[in-house]
């Protein structure tokens, strides 16, 4: 891993990053910002409620948060928390019944052009008939970016994920964590301003899953894209984030939104086995099974969480 | 070593079954039933002549045509029969409707509307030939996978790119076995729609040799659509292997796991 300490801690502000203070009384960040400045993807009051033949099952009640351009946050939450939906009403394949997602400012109405998603499936969200490259180049060509810039960027792309050896093999002759590369490579080439990740790594082993962690870390310090990553396991999300927003269990609501004071440069071995890392790991273990047993945050009841305007 | 190996197994029945025909013509002499050398020497002295250009090549035109114009047809409806719900339903009952007909009752409707001509043949072929390739696209199209679809959305492939980048190739295998089915169908309605109004084509032959007890040559002529047949059908696994490369791969691996 690259030694760039300074691209990260940026995002944190230096007296809570060297705050020593004991993990339940910590790095809540929930001081307000200043103004949406800086703010590059923006949920507000965001509700959903599906209608089923057996009435309506609302997923989501009331979620408000922001991430700053250029962070690396980690949403973490208890299974049916109604993750994936958030993560497709940010994303714009859904419509949110109440409230709004804004990216820089302006609201998500559909796919929008500055975001990239990666899924859980890799084997169901690479096209089977397209070889690693093709893939790769696919959204590019669509966006009628010119041949020599669609190959420079592909090359890069596949030059960063690890898979400059494999571009003429098919998606499905590759292992689980190569596919998921592959996905990956798809996203960076796209050069979003926002990457969306559903539980990216769920599917993979824990080995691979580890590389994967650390390859996300890479990415995004290298292009400094901003990143929403969404998963269930608590290690990772504490391993990867610059701050971890943990939600409740459905009708889903933030719980609570902390910042990790890790040093930015991390590595698997050494990382997990800090104090810190510990400490914080079972804070949001905690907090995870609190939201089980469906206790709510204060401010929940009143709709509202400490962020809101 | 394992293509010799194939070229045997698949030669070893048709062998099997002409030594069977051989023996039990031998002995007896039935009028109806020639034996293997004399259907031979008809075989090449009837369609290794003018008959090759002036029977079996038209027909042929018709049914390549045919069946062309029932796939592009059949996948053009079905893309879109297959995209909009609103227009599944508002098609499928008539669609059931007309899949029901059996197409050679449509001849003598087309002889009349169109005529006797070459263009009657070719819609006589299609209205038969455009059922599997429609039915199948639809399922096809109905198929794509959603988390892959979300993929192509998330990247903004709509419209036209959508459907050649997502749709198409998705439902590549279902279109496949489309065209499949409607190989053989073909072959029969080229043969149904030549034997009653022509002058010329493989049917009209064949029952020109029935209704002149010309029976060697008019069983040559079997021989020969058999023949057709077959020859169809390793053009059409070969362009599918090409075609579904990734699809055959995706299915091993899937199966290996």
């Amino acid at each position: 891993m690259q030694l760039e300490p300074n691209l990260a801690a940026t995002n944190v502000p230096d007296e809570i990053r060297n705050a020593d203070t004991p993990c339940d009384k910590a790095m809540h960040a929930t001081e307000p910002l200043p103004s949406s400045e800086g703010v590059m993807l923006s949920v507000r009051g965001l509700k959903k409620v599906y209608q089923t033949d057996g009435g309506d099952n609302e997923a989501v009640r009331n979620l408000t948060f922001d991430v700053r351009a250029g962070e690396l946050v980690c949403l973490v939450g208890p299974s049916g928390s109604g993750k994936t939906t958030l993560l497709k009403c940010i994303s714009g394949l859904m419509a949110p019944t109440a409230g709004a997602v804004l990216l820089d400012g302006k609201p998500v109405s559909g796919p929008p052009k500055k975001m990239a998603v990666v899924f859980q499936e890799y084997g169901r969200s690479l096209f089977p008939w397209m070889r690693v490259r093709e893939n790769v180049e696919l959204p590019l060509k669509n966006q009628r970016v010119p041949k020599a810039e669609r190959t420079r960027l592909v090359n890069e792309a596949l030059e960063a994920v690890g898979l400059s050896h494999v571009p003429r093999s098919f998606p499905w002759q590759l292992s689980g964590g190569m596919q998921q590369r592959v996905a990956i490579a798809r996203a960076i080439a796209y050069q979003p301003e926002v990457l969306l990740m559903d539980e990216p790594f769920a599917a993979v082993d824990a080995q691979t899953r580890a590389d994967l962690e650390d390859l996300i870390r890479v990415v995004w310090k290298k292009l400094g894209v901003t990143v929403l990553f969404v998963t269930h396991d608590i290690d990772e999300s504490v391993y990867l984030g610059e701050r971890v927003i943990i939600l409740s269990s459905s009708p889903t609501v933030v719980q609570e939104d902390i910042v990790i004071d890790l040093p930015a440069d991390r590595d698997q071995l050494n990382t997990r086995s800090t104090p810190r890392f510990a400490e914080l790991r079972h804070h949001v273990y905690k907090q995870i099974q609190l939201a089980k047993k469906g206790h709510r945050p204060a401010s929940a009841s009143a709709g509202k969480d400490a962020r809101s305007d | 070593m394992t293509a010799l190996k194939s070229v045997l197994f698949a030669l070893t029945l048709p062998a099997l079954l002409v030594a069977f025909w051989y023996i039990a013509t031998s002995g007896a002499k039935n009028f109806f039933i020639p034996t293997p050398a004399l259907l031979a020497e008809k075989f090449v002295s009837v369609w290794f002549s003018d008959r090759f250009f002036s029977d079996v090549l038209p027909s042929l035109g018709r049914l390549v045509i045919g069946l062309v114009s029932a796939s592009v047809l059949g996948i053009a409806a079905g893309l879109l029969i297959g995209s909009f719900r609103w227009l599944r339903s508002l098609t499928e009952p008539v669609l059931e409707f007309f899949r029901a007909i059996p197409p050679p009752v449509l001849v003598p409707i087309l002889m009349l509307l169109i005529g006797v001509s070459d263009l009657m043949k070719v819609a006589v072929i299609v209205s038969a030939c455009v059922w599997p390739v429609l039915l199948n696209t639809v399922e096809g199209v109905r198929a794509v996978d959603s988390v892959l679809s979300e993929s192509a959305r998330t990247y903004g492939l709509s419209g036209a790119a959508r459907v050649r980048y997502l749709v198409l190739p998705s439902a590549s295998p279902q279109i496949m076995t489309g065209i499949r089915q409607s190989l053989s169908v073909g072959l029969i309605l080229m043969v149904i729609s030549e034997m009653f109004a022509s002058s010329s084509g493989l049917g009209f032959t064949i029952v020109q040799f029935q209704r002149s007890f010309a029976i060697p040559e008019m069983w040559s002529g079997i021989v020969v659509l058999g023949l057709i047949g077959v020859i169809m059908s390793f053009i059409f696994q070969w362009t599918e292997r090409k075609i579904l490369r990734w699809y055959h791969g995706l299915r091993e691996v899937e199966n290996a796991a």
